[in-house]
């Protein structure tokens, strides 16, 4: 029983840090996401024709 | 400044889950009847918590919203919903791995449990909305009624261990029960976790609403450009 027990503790733990990982991967990578869309909404407006002088 | 700020509050709560962490598993004793497996109630308990206090946040903010109409409020809301649903979910995943040693089986429709489920769900169903409507204010104002709607199951799982028969144990903590439901150093260590949890969870929203924030930069650089 008390092997058992702890084996479910380990995977209770580790379920929640893989969840707290996943999230915070996740976040990361929109993070990165949304600045190279910014970059390139920025670029296309300061390359458009109506701003060139 | 807001860098700075994610970056400090990150330390604080690396050094505050070392700190738990390190009570929880080396120092606390077994839990008589339970043994090892107790100890999951220092992440499935805060989480719960945390995880409600931030759709009742959302709630708050979507009233905000509602009747200033900025959409700042709604942002933020949005970045506290998403949070809230990983919290609520590690919740209910560390329950559910508890019951299967405790009471043999992964899952039982139990009023607790149901309501809890239904709650990640609304609010799942929430987040998904959000990326079908492409009109801000119809999404803003959606999302706030939802969010309304969805913190009644909030307080329907808050309140079911008390409403109604149960499988899932009643409450512990001693500002609900007065005290003697659980040893003063379990207890103390479930406060220490939850503030270690709250602290993580503010960093998230933090990292969340910048990225909101930077959506809607996008969304009105391209709006204005008709990009």
């Amino acid at each position: 029983m008390d092997a058992r027990n702890f084996t479910f503790m380990f995977y209770g733990f580790l379920a929640a840090w893989l969840i707290v990982l996943v999230y915070i991967v996740s976040l990361a990578r929109r993070g990165s996401r949304l600045r190279k869309e910014l970059e390139d909404v920025k670029q296309l407006i300061s390359t458009a024709p109506e701003n060139r002088s | 400044m807001r860098e700075k700020l994610v970056i400090g509050l990150a330390a604080v709560v690396a050094i505050l889950l070392s700190y738990n962490l390190y009570n929880i598993f080396l120092v606390l004793p077994d839990e008589v009847s339970q043994g090892y497996i107790y100890r999951i109630i220092y992440f499935h308990v805060p989480a719960a918590i945390v995880g409600m206090l931030g759709y009742f946040a959302a709630m708050t903010l979507s009233v905000l919203y509602l009747a200033s109409g900025k959409f700042r409020y709604d942002s933020l809301a949005a970045s506290i919903v998403e949070v809230s649903v990983v919290f609520s979910t590690l919740n209910i995943v560390t329950g559910s791995i508890w019951a299967r040693v405790i009471w043999g089986i992964w899952w039982t429709w139990d009023p607790r449990l149901t309501s809890a489920l239904v709650c990640v769900l609304i609010f799942a169903g929430y987040l998904m909305m959000r990326r079908s409507i492409d009109e801000p204010t119809q999404r803003a104002r959606l999302s706030a009624a939802l969010t309304i709607f969805g913190c009644v199951d909030v307080v329907i799982v808050w309140k079911s261990i008390e409403w109604f028969r149960n499988n899932h144990p009643g409450p512990v903590l001693s500002i609900r029960t007065g005290g003697g439901h659980i040893d003063p150093a379990m207890e103390h260590m479930l406060y220490m976790n939850f503030l270690a949890l709250l602290l993580m969870g503010t960093v998230l929203v933090l990292i969340r609403s910048r990225q909101e924030s930077t959506a809607r930069e996008i969304d009105s650089l391209r709006r204005n450009a008709h990009v």
